[in-house]
């Protein structure tokens, strides 16, 4: 249903990753940064001054080490702990300027603001920009719109335009203005406009995005789909996606990293495979589901063609719907020793728990020990609780193994700054 | 009774300090004191009035999301009672006023100052004779890191 005249926010952290560790590190200021992705494999965020410097997201850490050298780019390993806790705050403040929020994703999050129409947005907007700058030392930009598309829209103008100083409000503009400023903008900034519906678009001579917000909705529905029907439905300020305040279930849950280094024994292997099994199930339990079946997948380096391929995987059903950690591992580690080949380089593991379900919805089978579930579902309950409280991995099973070697490099990762006591900032007084 | 009171008391040498986290399950121990179960019907006279337990999370933490926590290493602030190797909490949501004791970032390391206004501009002040004050040039654009709202120092090991 189309709903007129909202008024949307869309909040997003610049650079959120490097801004985290700056707000920790006053020396990485004005200089340019990197984090790099689990395993240090590529580059996950970038610094202003990297951006400029013509470094792609993504590209791997290896292809940009002459331009590291050659301008003194400081490299870090991701923080996830860090970047998860400062996440927490942001939309924890956020929630403090309007009644409905979704979170988007770990540095953005809409907010419909429809409310407060009679305010100044913009004021608005820049009231949220000092409060989180204020509070927890991280730049955000503010974009405003009759959509979640425009939202979004507005939020990418508001970062590329300094004339916005950060909050650029649509709604704000008159209807000439607003397609002077959507003519200059290339089509594939619209939220969904990616890869082939892109390509599709400019092969019809839609090209910016004044083209596809004046395209006719009917012959953009024949020709793609409901969808980019309702893109452009967004693009003319009627509201059709509306926020989605709690997040939908997960209907998979993976858990899978690369190796720090190759790995070949079965041994080594096991050792991940329950280190990942355990970690979805966490997730698994945190969600309040069951899982009906696990797969696991081992795989070779495909970056190293020279060497013997191989790719195995298997979807392993459980005897029935669970979230006990042990009954995950045993199928897991079934699974694993009838893919595993002897005689390769393993780069990667993983296993994908599936048939999710809502823990309540469970039927009972004529064979089920109630009791021994009952037992089942304390212990875990323990064991979560522990975790939570003590921090994650205080007790685990021990075959995850006690020095991993195969563990994914974070040689440059900074200290978990907020969450744990022994890791926090030091202040000189001197 | 008296036994359980004895091999408790032992168990107080705990490190206080990892108890002030942001976590509130980490907080001391939600019991009210005399909460133990009657054995027999005779309700306890004490019921009426218990009350929930001192919760240092919120004694010292007003904001949340605008709370660190922050160590102390060196000892040009002793005047003003902050010691080397104590525990600061900061609370960035307090405005900057004359006379706060601050976090600034100086040369890329953080440094804890008092914050005082003279004629000629800002100035980050030590508490410690030994130690020499910085001039903020008043060209120059201080960024107050944030407000130090307490300072816990540790007495027993």
């Amino acid at each position: 249903m189309a709903v007129n005249d909202q008024r949307i926010a869309l909040i997003d952290c610049n650079n959120f990753y490097v801004s985290c560790e700056r707000v920790f590190n006053p020396a990485l200021e004005g200089k340019p940064v990197i984090v790099l992705s689990n395993n240090d494999g590529c580059v996950i965020a970038r610094s202003q001054e990297v951006k400029s410097l013509g470094v792609k997201m993504g590209v791997a850490w290896s292809s940009v080490q002459p331009l590291v050298k050659r301008h003194n780019i400081i490299a870090l390993s991701s923080n996830y702990t860090l970047y998860a806790d400062m996440s927490n705050r942001v939309m924890k403040i956020i929630s403090e300027f309007s009644p409905d929020q979704e979170v988007y994703s770990i540095d953005e999050s809409f907010i419909n603001l429809t409310a407060f129409k009679h305010l100044n947005l913009i004021d608005y907007g820049q009231n949220i920009r000092s409060t989180i700058k204020k509070f927890v030392g991280l730049p955000v930009c503010v974009g405003i719109g009759a959509s979640k598309t425009l939202a979004k829209l507005a939020n990418h103008i508001s970062k590329k335009q300094t004339v916005f100083a950060g909050v650029c409000n649509l709604t704000a503009l008159q209807s000439g203005e607003l397609n002077t400023l959507f003519s200059k903008i290339e089509v594939g900034e619209v939220w969904g406009v990616g890869g082939k519906i892109y390509k599709r678009l400019s092969q019809l001579g839609i090209n910016t995005v004044l083209d596809l917000k004046q395209a006719s909705p009917k012959r953009i529905r024949k020709q793609f789909s409901v969808v980019m029907e309702r893109t452009v439905m967004e693009l003319n300020g009627q509201s059709c996606i509306s926020l989605e305040e709690i997040a939908p279930p997960k209907e998979q849950l993976m858990c899978s990293r690369s190796f720090g280094r190759p790995v070949s024994s079965l041994s080594e292997l096991i050792e991940s495979v329950i280190t990942y099994t355990t970690r979805a199930a966490e997730k698994l339990r945190h969600q309040g589901s069951i899982a009906s079946s696990i797969h696991v997948f081992i795989n070779t380096n495909p970056f190293q063609p020279e060497e013997q391929q191989y790719n195995g995987s298997l979807l392993v059903p459980l005897p029935e719907p669970s979230d006990d950690t042990r009954l995950l591992i045993a199928a897991a580690l079934a699974g694993l020793r009838s893919i595993y080949r002897a005689g390769f380089s393993y780069k990667r593991a993983g296993v994908m728990l599936s048939g999710l379900m809502s823990a309540g919805q469970q039927q009972t089978g004529l064979f089920d020990n109630v009791e021994l579930q009952a037992r089942s579902k304390s212990l875990m309950e323990a064991i979560d609780r522990i975790n939570n409280l003590m921090g994650s991995g205080t007790i685990k099973f021990l075959g995850e193994g006690l020095d991993k070697k195969w563990k994914p490099k974070s040689e440059r990762k900074t200290p978990c700054y907020t969450t744990r006591i022994d890791e926090i900032p030091v202040v000189y007084a001197v | 009774m008296n036994m359980h009171d004895v091999s408790t008391q032992d168990s107080g040498n705990s490190e206080p300090l990892p108890l002030i986290g942001l976590k509130p399950e980490l907080s001391i121990s939600k019991q009210p004191l005399f909460s133990w179960a009657v054995p027999a019907g005779f309700p306890s006279p004490a019921d009426d009035y218990v009350e929930s337990c001192i919760d240092l999370n919120e004694r010292l933490v007003q904001n949340k999301e605008a709370t660190f926590f922050l160590r102390v290493q060196g000892d040009s602030m002793t005047d003003l009672g902050i010691l080397d190797g104590d525990l600061l909490i900061i609370d960035r949501s307090l405005p900057v006023v004359d006379g706060n004791i601050v976090i600034a970032a100086i040369d890329g390391e953080f440094t804890v100052k008092q914050l005082v206004h003279q004629k000629n501009g800002y100035v980050l002040k030590a508490a410690n004779p030994a130690y020499s004050d910085i001039i903020i040039d008043p060209e120059e654009n201080l960024e107050v890191w944030g407000v130090v709202r307490w300072a816990i120092h540790k007495l027993w090991p």
